[in-house]
C-alpha cells in the first residue's frame, strides 16, 4: 500500500471525492502558486508527461485515454466534437407535391435530421446570400414516390404491406441527383444517407411525394442538427462501501480523461477525432493572424 | 486602442482604459465560447510573466468573449496573448501527432491479430 500523498501533492493531482460532494476541482498549477514547483508552460515536459491509450476502436466507435493534459484542452476538444466538426446536411427542402398526411414544414424537419453520407471535407461552405448553389458546396437528393393499390392482394386482407405498394417511405427512397462534375468526382462512392430504414412518412394509395432537397455542409453550432458524434468524457467510478467509508479516501487523478466517441456513421471516429483536433488549430491560427493584421496597422 | 473597421467584421478588438500601460488589456473575441476561451485562458496562465488572465461570456445570446490579461513588468499584452496561442497550437499538434501515431499503431495490431 503506498503511502498517504503529501498534501501539496494531493492538491495539485488528484480531484477528491467526498460522501457528498467533489473538492479540489480546478486546477491549479499555475506558476507562482506554490514554491519550489516550476508551473511555467514547457513544451517538451507536455510532450514527456503526455501518454495517449487507444482502447477499443471499430467503424463507429472509438475508445481513448488521454494522460497528462489539462481539463481545460481536453474540454475545449470535446466541445469541438460535438458541435464544430463540419458535417453535410439536408438544409433546403423544395416540396413540388406532398399530398401525404404529414405536414410539409414536419416532413422537412424530419429530412434535415437524415444524417448524409457525403464527406464534408470535400466540399467548400456556401457563400451566405447564395440561394442556387454550386457543385462544389452542395448536393442535390430527390424523393419521388408514389403510393398505389396492390392489385394483386387477397380480398379481405387487412394488412397494409399487402394491400398497398409504396405505403413506408423509407430513407432509402432518397436518390442522388449528381450537379455540374459530381458524377465524376463522386462516380464510386454512393452519396445518399447513412442508414437505409428511417422512417420518414407513410402513404395510402393516391398520395404521393415529390421532394428535392439540397444538402449543404455545417456545423453543429448554427445547425442543430449537425451533430456528429455522442460523446462522453468521464473517469470511472468507484464503488464505495458504508464501513470502509472512513477508512478510504478516493481521489480521481486530474489530468487522465477517457474518451468515448460514437459516429453517426458519416465519418469514422478516428477521423472526428482528428478534425476536431485540426479545428482547434485553426481556430489559434485566425487570431494569430489578426493580431499579425492588427500590429501592421 | 478600439479597432473599428466597418467593411470587414472583425474577430478581435482590443480595449483599453485610458491612462493604462500596454500590460492591461481586455480583447474582445468575436464568434467564440468556452472552447477557445477556457483553454487559451489556462495557456495565458502558465506564463509566468501574467498577473491575471480572465475571460467571460458578456450575454448568452451574443457569441462573444471579454479576455481579458494584466501583466507584470509592463509586458505588452499582445505578446502574452500571442504566446498564449502559439503554446495552445503546438500543444494541440503534439496531441494531434501522437493520436494519429497511435491509430495508425493500433490498426497494425488488428491487422497482425487477424492473420
Amino acid at each position: 500500500m503506498a503511502a498517504p500523498m503529501r498534501n501539496v501533492d494531493e492538491i495539485r493531482d488528484r480531484v477528491i471525492l467526498g460522501e457528498f460532494g467533489v473538492r479540489n476541482v480546478h486546477s491549479t498549477d499555475f506558476p507562482g502558486n506554490y514554491p519550489g514547483y516550476d508551473d511555467t508552460w514547457d513544451l517538451r515536459k507536455f510532450k514527456k508527461n503526455f501518454r495517449l491509450n487507444i482502447a477499443h476502436m471499430d467503424e463507429n466507435t472509438l475508445e481513448f485515454d488521454m494522460v497528462g493534459i489539462d481539463a481545460a484542452i481536453a474540454n475545449a476538444f470535446r466541445r469541438i466534437l460535438l458541435a464544430e466538426v463540419p458535417t453535410m446536411a439536408i438544409e433546403k427542402v423544395f416540396i413540388y407535391n406532398n399530398t401525404s398526411i404529414i405536414q410539409d414544414e414536419i416532413l422537412a424537419h424530419r429530412l434535415g435530421l437524415v444524417p448524409i453520407k457525403a464527406d464534408p471535407r470535400l466540399f467548400e461552405y456556401r457563400n451566405a446570400g447564395d440561394e442556387e448553389g454550386t457543385e462544389i458546396d452542395t448536393i442535390q437528393l430527390q424523393l419521388k414516390i408514389k403510393c398505389t393499390r396492390n392489385t394483386r392482394a387477397a380480398k379481405d386482407s387487412s394488412d397494409p404491406k399487402e394491400l398497398y405498394l409504396n405505403h413506408m417511405v423509407y430513407s432509402k427512397d432518397i436518390t442522388w441527383v449528381p450537379i455540374g462534375n459530381q458524377a465524376d468526382v463522386f462516380g464510386d462512392s454512393k452519396i445518399g444517407p447513412v442508414h437505409d430504414d428511417i422512417l420518414l412518412a407513410q402513404l395510402r394509395p393516391g398520395q404521393e411525394l415529390d421532394i428535392v432537397m439540397h444538402c449543404v455542409k455545417g456545423i453543429g453550432e448554427q445547425v442543430a442538427k449537425v451533430v456528429n458524434s455522442r460523446l462522453d468524457t468521464c473517469s470511472r467510478e468507484v464503488l464505495r462501501h458504508d464501513d470502509l467509508k472512513n477508512l478510504v479516501k478516493i481521489g480521481r487523478v486530474r489530468d487522465h480523461f477517457i474518451f468515448s466517441v460514437e459516429s453517426t456513421g458519416i465519418l469514422p471516429p478516428e477521423v472526428l477525432v482528428s478534425e476536431a483536433i485540426n479545428v482547434l488549430i485553426a481556430k489559434c491560427q485566425k487570431f494569430l493572424t489578426e493580431l499579425e493584421s492588427s500590429e501592421m496597422e | 486602442m478600439a479597432a473599428a473597421d466597418t467593411e470587414k467584421k472583425r474577430v478581435l478588438e482590443m480595449v483599453q482604459a485610458a491612462g493604462a500601460d500596454e500590460g492591461c488589456v481586455t480583447f474582445v473575441l468575436h464568434e467564440e465560447d468556452h472552447t477557445l476561451g477556457n483553454s487559451l485562458r489556462y495557456m495565458v496562465m502558465k506564463n509566468p510573466d501574467v498577473e491575471f488572465c480572465g475571460y467571460s461570456i458578456t450575454h448568452p445570446s451574443e457569441s462573444k468573449i471579454n479576455f481579458r490579461i494584466q501583466t507584470r513588468g509592463g509586458l505588452p499584452a499582445t505578446e502574452t496573448l500571442r504566446k498564449g496561442l502559439n503554446d495552445l497550437t503546438d500543444a494541440s499538434k503534439h496531441v494531434l501527432h501522437t493520436f494519429e501515431a497511435q491509430v495508425k499503431e493500433f490498426k497494425l495490431k488488428q491487422e497482425e491479430a487477424m492473420e
